[in-house]
């Protein structure tokens, strides 16, 4: 008798697996924690598919303005691990027996759009006569510009891949090139210290060069397309000399210089909220309050000094880096209709990405000491304390990305690995394996389902996050180190800049 | 010769004669004459030695006046930005290495077909068969002498064993059997000792070649799998070719050059 009972329990008769064979009661609740309808008694063996379906009819039945959305998919998460399979397989990993009890599940939503995988490289577009450092494409995702050791900014068109202009100007090495949010001023910054201006339209340059700075830049920020009357004529330049100086590049003037790093400024970012947000060789991030007009007092006033790394920082990223960066434009890389100006159509955007990420913007920072600290530094706990600190590389840190969404962080580091992390907690997801070179940049799809890395190895490598370790596509054809990596915002190609002085287009 | 400062005091005492500057531009004035006349004189061995001494000092002579005269002269602005770029995160970080990916492996295949690889070593002095070879006296009475010992550094591959006696016509000692190379990579200007694989070209002879002797200037194979090269194609690179450039069978070690 006992031994039939225990046949019919389970495989081996502890009873383990037994609240698993049939159904169990559950609950949805969305990424904030509040509950979505009422709770249900599903079979074990549902697949995310099934759920997906399930959460859409249930918003729809308690929300009306949820009907007029269509079909959103969505990812589903106990105890923030994400059913992959089905539900048995989940709990069964995390060793949840219990069947009485009410299991809570969580589901976020993910991009309504699919960006299709990279696999191929359509288009090798020589033309720079020493190595490419910097590619970037315009925040529609229509045009390509690169920067290389030749001192010359190049613009191409990235429906044809043919060279458009070639600006010349610059008296060293291009470093950095940035768009503006509007896509309608470029700016490029040389290791002589040197911000140049050219207008994307016909490659001419526009203004004078901003001089000031007296050693190499590091990196170019403009300014959110929101703040500020929507002029978007505020440009943040960070340099090894140690300063910051943000300038309006319509009048030429340096408007302030942020002097207060005690080494070189490696990475600046501009924040959706107004603020701008430096990390140094000093070991601190620091914000400055940014807001208000030019000459306003507290205008580049310090906020905050942020205080954790043991080594140089690298590298920051923000949660709204990608929300900024293409300002009013969707992920097609059309103009939103319905609003009445780009400004506005940047500000609604913005206000829609923070609702989803609990109104905060995040910020993630790399360093030498081989950790990555995450900080919610506008947050009510004064955000002097970081969230989370990751570890796990073996070397620098040296690119990080969130991921569009701002659900997932990616780290590049010279320990040939590239790791990514929940861009909320700062827990560790998985480590992607296979570089065999240095990584030097990641680049997220504007779904947020994929990732590029760029290597020393000469090679990119393209990775599916939620499929883990292992790289989906291995993209050879590169002579040299990959230097410069960019994902167009419109989600249509990668371009990648090398040291053998090529770049290439890969499309899917 | 003086033999103390008295000239020195003499001079601080009464002051130089009045017609010092005169007398010592006549020397001078002087000089190139006397000089000439040796010169067309003088003959033999110290002729040879004159001359050197002499092309020496006016190469000097000719490297001043061109350092002078760029002093002076002028030239367009240095215009160009130095060569070598690299992105803003790789500016002054020390210690990584700018390692050139082998990208000519396509050239090298071609090499290898014809064999031949431009190599550090291009002209080996040739070995010959009576220093390569000992000559070995063998059966009861050791009145045949068809065996033969190598005197030279071998490799025998991973699971090599000896034929029998009756067959072994090359004798390969086990004391001058090397596995390994200390192998240097000429861009990185680093030393790593690396496996070898085998031996792809002994110049000398291409029976020594199959017998994997190994002397300077054979082209063998290494194992640079730790070195983490890549080709083009994004694959790891194993096996590459290194030229030996010392005597192997003198050094009791092998150190070669990594064919890039």
């Amino acid at each position: 008798m006992a031994r039939a009972v225990a046949s019919v329990l389970g495989r081996n008769g502890t009873g383990a697996v037994v609240c698993l064979l049939g159904s169990m009661v559950v609950q949805f609740q969305d990424a904030t924690g509040k509950q979505t309808g009422p709770r249900i008694d599903l079979p074990t063996d549902s697949t995310p598919a099934q759920l997906e379906l399930l959460i859409n009819e249930l918003r729809k039945a308690t929300d009306p303005t949820e009907e007029s959305q269509g079909k959103v998919p969505y990812s589903c998460y106990i105890n923030d691990v994400e059913v992959l399979d089905s539900l048995r397989d989940t709990l069964e990993s995390q060793g949840i027996v219990n069947g009485e009890a009410v299991i809570n599940i969580s589901y976020q939503p993910l991009a309504v759009f699919r960006v299709r995988p990279v696999v191929r490289c359509t288009d090798t577009m020589p033309g720079h006569t020493e190595a490419v450092i910097h590619v970037s494409f315009s925040p529609d995702g229509r045009r390509l510009a690169s920067g290389g050791g030749d001192t010359t900014v190049r613009f191409w068109d990235t429906g044809t891949s043919l060279p458009k202009f070639t600006c010349q100007g610059h008296r060293h090495h291009v470093l950095c090139t940035a768009w503006s949010p509007d896509g309608s001023r470029f700016a490029s910054a040389d290791k002589a210290g040197e911000i140049r201006l050219w207008d994307p339209a016909t490659g001419l340059a526009v203004g004078q060069p901003l001089q000031g700075h007296k050693q190499h830049i590091t990196s170019l920020a403009w300014e959110p397309l929101h703040l500020n009357q929507g002029k978007g004529e505020r440009l943040a330049s960070s340099s090894k000399d140690g300063t910051v100086r943000v300038w309006n590049v319509r009048t030429g003037a340096c408007l302030t210089t942020l002097a207060q790093h005690t080494n070189s400024v490696e990475c600046c970012k501009w924040g959706g909220q107004g603020v701008l947000y430096t990390g140094s060789r000093d070991r601190t991030v620091k914000i400055w309050a940014l807001q208000g007009r030019d000459g306003e007092a507290g205008f580049g006033k310090l906020v905050k000094t942020l205080v954790g790394h043991g080594h140089r920082i690298n590298t920051l990223a923000l949660n709204t880096d990608y929300v900024l960066r293409t300002g009013p434009f969707d992920h097609t890389g059309s103009l939103a209709l319905d609003a009445a100006s780009p400004m506005e159509a940047a500000e609604a955007k913005y206000r829609k990405f923070l609702e989803g990420s609990e109104g905060r913007e995040r910020l993630v920072s790399g360093s030498d000491d081989f950790t990555l600290f995450l900080w919610d530094p506008l947050g009510e706990e004064g955000g002097k304390k970081p969230l989370a600190r990751m570890t796990g590389h073996q070397q620098a840190v040296n690119h990080i990305s969130f991921s569009p969404d701002g659900r997932y962080v990616a780290s590049a580091s010279f320990d040939k690995k590239v790791k990514t992390w929940d861009g909320r907690t700062g827990r560790f997801l998985s480590t992607l394996v296979g570089h065999v070179g240095a990584v030097y940049m990641v680049a997220w799809s504007p779904d947020s389902r994929l990732l590029v890395s760029a290597s020393k190895d000469s090679t990119l490598k393209l990775w599916d996050v939620a499929k883990g370790a292992k790289a989906k596509e291995t993209l050879p054809g590169h002579m040299d180190e990959v230097y410069a990596l960019d994902w167009a915002p419109n989600g249509a190609s990668v371009a990648s800049g090398s040291k053998d002085r090529t770049i290439k287009i890969w499309r899917a | 010769m003086p033999q103390h400062d008295y000239m020195e005091q003499h001079r601080k005492k009464h002051g130089e004669r009045l017609d010092r500057e005169e007398r010592l531009r006549k020397k001078e004035a002087r000089e190139v004459h006397r000089r000439s006349k040796f010169a067309q004189k003088v003959h033999g061995l110290r002729a040879k030695l004159y001359n050197a001494k002499r092309y020496k000092e006016k190469a000097q002579m000719r490297k001043t006046l061109a350092m002078h005269q760029e002093k002076t002269s002028k030239r367009a602005n240095q215009e160009g930005a130095p060569e070598g770029a690299v992105p803003a995160y790789l500016i002054d970080r020390e210690g990584v290495s700018r390692a050139k990916v082998l990208s000519n492996s396509v050239k090298q295949k071609r090499a290898e077909k014809a064999g031949k690889w431009s190599v550090p070593l291009p002209k080996v002095k040739p070995v010959a068969d009576d220093e390569m070879f000992k000559i070995m006296q063998s059966g009861k009475r050791k009145a045949k002498s068809w065996k033969r010992m190598v005197t030279k550094v071998t490799f025998v591959g991973e699971n090599f064993t000896r034929k029998a006696p009756k067959f072994e016509r090359f004798i390969r000692p086990t004391g001058l059997r090397f596995k390994k190379a200390h192998v240097t990579h000429p861009d990185l200007q680093a030393t790593f000792c690396l496996d070898i694989l085998g031996v792809k070209k002994n110049p000398s002879s291409p029976m020594y070649t199959t017998l994997g002797v190994i002397t300077k200037g054979t082209v063998i194979e290494v194992n640079v799998s730790e070195l983490g090269l890549v080709t083009t194609s994004g694959k790891v690179v194993w096996g590459k070719y290194a030229q030996v450039t010392n005597n192997p069978e003198l050094d009791g070690c092998i150190n070669a050059v990594l064919l890039v």
